[in-house]
């Protein structure tokens, strides 16, 4: 079996997969959204502060939310089948239009911190391997407790109040200096300076994790066989490390960043708000909280997807590092 | 400039909008506030053109436009672009705004608008009568204030361009107060005039007649409005640019506020803890004027259908047992006022005579006795559970302190939170609750901010901030119907000193304080606040110091 093939029957294989796990999370998801009290017409009604049987019964007819459930089930899924998200009653704008505004931003983030989180991660870790016992595994040993135990949301204010209070260095929240009319390399420094912060706290505590995950594996392939043959073969120790040792070792650390890939989305949303970010997870917390149903399921949804997209690169990943996965 | 008055006829054309700011002590709060709130009025030097506002929008209001929608960021949002009839003092006598004069006949049946000449839409249209005419009729319709405050408009006339009459069945005494933008806006007919005005494109994108025009709005990101150079008001707004920045976490909104990413922000927009330590700051200031709109009031709603809260001995022992100057003091930072009535003592109706129920547990005890719910050897008399509104972070501290306070006269009480929408539905719809403590704002009017909460009429299963405790009294629906219709000024004192001394009596809600909600404002800002309407005004004034 070539690699082409055995590839390609991973893929099809996730994606069939994929098409009755999404259904289920769109159902599962809608009937835990309805066991929430209260629904978005309560919540226009109450932060206006004034509100009569009229204009409620008016929100509610506007947003459908006086059809019976399996009515309202069966539109959604029917404007689904339509690749149509819906309409969020609070924002006043199509669902898909919503998401896709904010997307970018999150994934901006989150792939910056991910990224982050895995070459530190990565990189610690393997000085830790390295030197197991000694004084840098020790100092890292206790950084990385330190990233695991601290909230992710503390350690964004404190380097809020350090770094944009104190120091004045970067923005204190927001994606974008607000009508700087950037464009092309400014722009982008622009958003970097912005993302900088908010990606760096998201990252510590997966830094934390990969740092010890790389460590524990890396020691534990150092035990093996091939690892001494290569050392008997009078390779440099360094080149045993990263071309034997490290790249066994990362088989954990992929299966561990495809599952994180969906924490982070959860994470993310304390850090957005933290730092005014714009993305997904405060978008699915705004929604959680106005009951608009139809972005939540839409975030839901979209964010279901991202995982198993996901999910399907680290399979492929899998495959590529370790010829024996089929 | 004469003082127009609702009641006797009077023709208003004075326009001499730079005469403002003249601090007025009756709107004011205590003088511990007052110490604090740097009044921003020595005004020697001229307004400087240029630069940009950043403001704070908290939370992101769900439109731009206030004509359906009456949540506070919306307000604000929507009083920058769409201007209203008229404007306000800091008594809440009216200025010109749209109207430049105005007249009401001696019945009250009939008022008479003059409007401003040559005033364009920010899309080149005229400003006429017609769209006077309709946006009354769509705030009648569509508006949740506007059905009750418009309910009696039986005709809107326009025998010219620039004349709008408004023609009422029965007087509406507070009608002349609801005129502001950001209550009554007037949109554009030939924009609304066709389809859904709630699904309306423009609500998202207004087109309006105010100094500023809408330019972009990123969401969860930023409101940006640009200065109208055409603007009605020649030589303003001040400034070139305005944004409206979201900010959802608190301590995110006082490190900006430190950082100067963030110039202006009302309604408490950071934890009142964090407060002093801001005010110490050399850049920043507090301003407590510009909410006479609003006026918040903090009160505790008991479920009268509560088989033990529906004892009046019950509910008197828990009003004595209550300190309102330690919810003053303590709970509100000394930003409040107290209010033993449902009618603050910023408004002309206050009764000034009732003072709150004597703090003294001795009697608290000796009610709670006799009305057959004595201690247990020692144990609590009986177990309540008191649910709070999730606003802000007064009323969870409000609710703690109920909780110490009834411990010492033998109620054990269980504090219980929830987000908002589980709020309003357990105490409006569900009334699976005991008592609460809750905030509501009374507004400009107490036939529109108060009656909603005493009056029988107003027991409706299900809507937010109606007759929460159920409370129905004869005497009081008819006195609060009465005032609600009475063009005599003095008679409607009267009928609301009643009512507010039989509620006080029969206390269905134990009324606490009057918050006095806090602006906070670079020094650079100058002219933020000039009217009652503080920042939901339009901020045409408003410049940036060098």
């Amino acid at each position: 079996m070539t690699r082409r093939t055995r590839m390609a029957g991973i893929a099809r294989r996730t994606v069939w997969q994929a098409v009755p796990t999404v259904f289920a999370i769109v159902v599962l998801n809608f009937f835990l959204l309805k066991l929430m009290p209260g629904d978005a017409a309560d919540v226009l009604a109450g932060e206006a502060g004034s509100a009569t049987v009229e204009t409620l019964a008016a929100l509610r007819a506007k947003f459908g939310l006086d059809q019976p459930l399996l009515h309202q089930l069966g539109s959604y899924l029917s404007h689904l089948a339509h690749f149509n998200l819906g309409y969020s009653p609070r924002y006043d704008a199509p669902v898909m239009q919503l998401i896709l505004a904010r997307l970018p931003n999150t994934l901006i983030l989150m792939s910056s911190a991910l990224a982050f989180a895995v070459v530190a991660g990565v990189v610690f870790g393997a000085i830790m391997a390295h030197w197991a016992g000694k004084w840098p595994d020790r100092v890292l040993s206790v950084l990385a407790l330190l990233l695991y135990s601290t909230p992710g949301f503390w350690i964004g204010l404190l380097a809020i109040i350090l770094f944009s209070v104190r120091l004045g260095w970067l923005p204190s929240g927001g994606d974008v200096t607000v009508g700087a009319n950037l464009h092309g390399v400014a722009y982008a420094a622009d958003v970097a300076k912005h993302a900088l912060l908010p990606a760096a706290t998201l990252a510590t505590f997966f830094v934390a994790i990969y740092a010890r995950l790389t460590r524990a594996a890396m020691l534990e392939v150092q035990r093996q066989d091939f690892v001494r043959t290569a050392h008997a073969k009078g390779l440099h120790p360094l080149r045993v490390s990263v071309r034997h040792v490290l790249r066994n070792a990362l088989m954990p650390l992929t299966t561990m960043v495809g599952i994180h890939f969906g924490t982070l989305l959860g994470g993310a949303a304390v850090t957005e708000t933290v730092f005014s970010w714009p993305g997904l997870g405060r978008l699915a917390l705004d929604a959680v909280m106005a009951r608009d149903f139809s972005v939540l399921l839409g975030v839901l949804l979209l964010s279901s997807m991202l995982v198993i997209i996901a999910n399907l690169g680290i399979d492929l990943l899998q495959a590529w590092l370790d010829p024996r996965i089929t | 400039m004469d003082e127009p008055n609702a009641q006797n006829r009077h023709r208003m054309t004075g326009i001499n909008r730079r005469h403002f700011l003249i601090s007025t002590g009756a709107t004011l709060a205590s003088a511990s506030i007052s110490s604090l709130a740097v009044a921003q009025n020595t005004q020697t030097q001229a307004p400087r053109r240029g630069g940009t506002l950043n403001m704070l929008i908290n939370p992101e209001p769900p439109v731009l436009v206030s004509i359906f929608q009456t949540t506070g960021p919306a307000l604000v949002a929507s009083s920058k672009v769409l201007e209203g009839l008229l404007a306000y003092d800091f008594d809440l006598k009216p200025k010109p705004q749209l109207a430049t004069a105005w007249d009401v006949a001696q019945d009250g049946l009939k008022y008479t608008f003059t409007l401003r000449d040559n005033v364009k839409w920010h899309d080149g249209q005229p400003f006429t009568s017609a769209d006077v005419a309709f946006s009354i009729e769509l705030l009648k319709s569509v508006h949740p204030r506007g059905r009750s405050t418009f309910a009696n408009v039986t005709r809107i006339s326009t025998p010219d361009a620039r004349t709008a009459v408004i023609e009422l069945a029965k007087p509406a005494p507070y009608l002349l107060k609801a005129l502001s933008a950001g209550e009554s806006p007037m949109v554009p007919k030939h924009l609304y005039v066709s389809g859904d005005p709630l699904s309306n494109s423009h609500n998202n994108a207004p087109i309006g007649t105010g100094p500023f025009r809408f330019k972009s709005w990123t969401r969860g990101a930023n409101i940006v409005y640009e200065r109208n150079p055409d603007y009605w008001d020649a030589g303003k707004p001040y400034i070139d640019s305005l944004v409206l920045k979201v900010i959802p976490d608190a301590a995110a909104r006082s490190a900006a506020f430190e950082t100067g990413a963030l110039d202006l922000g009302g309604e408490n927009p950071v934890p009142l803890t964090d407060l002093p330590r801001l005010t110490q700051l050399p850049q920043l200031v507090t301003e407590t004027r510009g909410y006479r709109f609003l006026e918040p009031l903090s009160e505790i709603d008991f479920n009268l259908d509560h088989p033990i809260l529906k004892d009046l001995r019950v509910r008197q022992a828990i009003a004595h047992a209550i300190n309102p100057q330690i919810v003053q003091k303590t709970i509100a930072y000394g930003y409040a006022d107290i209010s033993p009535t449902p009618i603050t003592p910023a408004s002309p109706y206050h009764d000034g005579k009732l003072a709150p129920y004597a703090f003294d547990t001795a009697t608290a005890d000796k009610l709670l006795d006799a009305a057959g719910y004595p201690r247990k050897n020692g144990g609590p008399r009986f177990q309540l559970t008191h649910d709070f509104l999730p606003y802000g972070d007064m009323y969870r501290r409000q609710a703690d302190y109920v909780k110490s306070a009834l411990a010492r006269v033998g109620i054990e009480v269980t504090v219980r939170s929830q987000d908002l929408p589980s709020f309003l539905k357990r105490v409006y719809a569900d009334r699976q609750f005991d008592f609460t403590s809750i905030g509501v704002n009374t507004l400009f009017d107490p036939s529109v901010g108060v009656q909603r909460l005493y009056w029988s009429k107003n027991i409706r299963l299900g809507v937010p901030f109606s007759n929460a405790p159920h409370y129905s009294s004869p005497e009081v629906d008819r006195l609060l119907e009465s005032a609600s219709i009475e063009a005599d000024e003095s008679k409607r004192v009267g009928l609301f000193q009643q009512f507010q001394q039989i509620v006080y009596r029969d206390l269905p809600i134990l009324n606490l304080v009057a918050p006095r909600m806090v602006t906070l404002a670079n020094r650079r800002v100058r002219n933020h606040t000039v009217s009652a309407q503080g920042l939901e005004g339009n901020l045409a004034d408003v410049y940036l110091r060098v």
